[in-house]
């Protein structure tokens, strides 16, 4: 009898408790209705308590964000001229002084908790989110997959050659979330219907494994874009692309845009890989050395194994790239790096010693 | 106890019978959290804000319901789940208020939940039969002590900032050391008065 009123006296403190927090969470929690004005036109009605990279996103205007909101990849700038709020300790780790002097914000950390006032580039309103079925998955080495969308809703997409899309994974197994992660397009843009993306398997990668091991041809999935600013840029100088891996996607998508527009640029192509079996789309690379009138492939790979009978250009990608620089005369040379952090930190201090100014060099970071 | 003035109640928690620098309670945070000022300062006010109310929120339940009813032996359990409630409050007034605050403190809001100063002093105040003013004091007073303690160290630490120490020993080590050291100063204030 004892230990049913204690029972009962127990639980009727906690349910009071309990009713007390969710009272307060009414009052306190609670951010109502806020009213965010884009570009000083577009206004949209949100409801507050959520970064605003995902209000906008539940509005169908999509900011870029490689990382998914994570705070990693500082993708999600824009310009919040009222109601952000102090800036917060995740967003001071990616900006610098000055663009926190000139009002920039993470959108993937700034809630929205009262009226906002934000900036975002024009382009970002060309936006959309894509319906796409899974047209082909083919294994392209023993980690790297070619993966074919075909668009159904919208059904056709108008990119620039080296943007990137961001692709929805689903949820699988012990995974319950859906991330979305970056990707680049690795076919022409005179494709409208279908895309091409290189997925690398990342070992324990939420997306990545989800792509290798449980999405199958026929499927459908979301992804948004078209998006990124890294694309071909106007010059007479010869262009000298860096890119391994998956990487190599955004370049082939520039070098199909270079073949249709029959550019007479020379173009130098290094790619790094490990051994014999990182080495793909060899033969893609053959087509594009007969349609170009002066293009060059050239692999390295860092450690052959034995049984590669590896006789092409050996070492990490900066040794064939510094040598390159060494013969050339660089003053117009355009070079395209896309890769991780760490490669484009390698190859930048390669090309700084060659005297290339930063303004021809441009970048495809990975997230 | 009830001819001890509420106010020297008050005055032994800060200093002469400091919960945190006399009796080793509330160390992990303490540990954790005085590499900054001003993150010390804001969960120094917190476990302030927390003592506070949950001393006077328990001796409420304690003597008007547990006692009565002779549950008093469940008052673990149920000193526990008003901390909790108390400090999930805190929780969304702070991520309302200041945001920086809250992510600066991360997950050591959540944790002033078992940090044992908090059950240390409602356990106390039972044991030594204080009445509900020296209760409130005494939370208050011990939560100004902790804030004290934590300060302090926050400070000597920002200032040892740029000085050379032994690699062995950075970081908890260190900290650990000066705590020591930050004790057996406090230990000079035992003459003033004895609580206990």
């Amino acid at each position: 009898m004892n230990i049913l009123i204690t029972a009962l006296i127990v639980s009727g403190i906690n349910a009071l408790l309990a009713l007390l927090l969710v009272i307060a969470e009414r009052f306190l929690a609670n951010y109502g209705t806020c009213k965010i004005t884009i570009n000083e036109k577009e206004k949209l009605d949100v409801e507050g308590g959520r970064s605003l990279l995902a209000s906008l996103k539940e509005e169908k205007i999509f900011l870029p964000s490689a990382c998914g909101g994570r705070g990693t990849c500082a993708y999600c700038k824009c310009q919040i001229s009222d109601g952000a709020g102090p800036v917060l300790p995740t967003e001071e780790a990616l900006l610098t002084a000055e663009e926190i002097q000139d009002q920039t914000r993470l959108a993937c950390q700034v809630k929205v908790k009262s009226n906002l006032d934000i900036s975002i580039p024009e382009e970002l309103f060309n936006i959309k989110e894509f319906k796409a079925k899974v047209d082909r998955l083919q294994d392209l080495t023993y980690d790297i997959k070619l993966l074919r969308l075909q668009l159904l809703q919208p059904s056709q997409i108008n990119f620039i050659s080296g943007q990137y899309v961001q692709l929805e994974s689903q949820p699988y197994e012990k995974v319950k979330e859906s991330v979305s992660r970056a990707y680049s397009i690795a076919s022409s843009n005179s494709k409208k219907t279908h895309i091409d993306l290189m997925i690398r398997l990342v070992p324990e990668g939420i997306c990545t494994t989800w792509v290798h091991n449980y999405l199958k041809e026929g499927d459908e999935l979301i992804f948004t874009g078209p998006m990124g600013d890294f694309r071909i840029h106007d010059g007479v100088g010869e262009i000298i692309m860096v890119a391994g891996g998956s990487g190599m996607a955004p370049m082939v998508s520039l070098l199909h845009e270079l073949t249709r527009n029959q550019s007479k640029r020379k173009i130098t192509y290094f790619f790094g890989a490990v051994a014999r079996r990182d080495l793909f789309y060899l033969d893609e690379m053959k087509d594009f050395k007969r349609s170009l009138s002066n293009f060059t492939f050239i692999p390295a790979l860092s450690k052959p194994l034995p049984e590669d009978n590896w006789k092409g250009v050996g070492g990490l990608i900066t040794v064939p790239l510094e040598n390159y620089m060494k013969e050339i005369k660089a003053d117009d040379a355009q070079i395209y790096i896309c890769g991780s952090p760490g490669l484009i930190n390698a190859c930048g201090q390669v090309l700084k010693k060659h005297d290339v100014t930063e303004d021809r060099i441009y970048f495809d970071p990975f997230a | 106890m009830e001819h001890l003035s509420p106010w020297v109640i008050f005055f032994a928690a800060i200093f002469t019978g400091n919960i945190l620098l006399t009796y080793f309670l509330g160390m992990c945070s303490f540990l954790s959290v005085s590499k900054q000022i001003k993150t010390a300062v804001g969960l120094g006010l917190a476990v302030t804000f927390v003592l506070t109310v949950t001393s006077a929120l328990n001796y409420f339940i304690y003597y008007q319901i547990l006692k009565p009813f002779h549950i008093d032996y469940i008052r673990y359990i149920v000193f526990i789940g008003v901390i909790a409630a108390t400090v999930q409050l805190l929780e969304m007034f702070i991520e309302r208020y200041s945001e920086p605050l809250y992510i600066n403190l991360g997950i050591f809001l959540p944790l002033i939940t078992v940090n044992c100063a908090i059950l240390g002093v409602s356990l106390f105040m039972i044991i030594r039969k204080y009445n509900f003013i020296q209760s409130v004091l005494f939370g208050a007073g011990s939560g100004l002590g902790w804030f004290l303690a934590i300060l302090a160290m926050a400070g000597i630490r920002e200032r040892m900032k740029e000085d050379k120490v032994p690699s062995a020993l950075q970081g908890p080590g260190i900290t650990l050391i000066i705590a020591g050291i930050m004790a057996m100063a406090f230990i000079g204030f035992s003459g003033i008065v004895q609580i206990q």
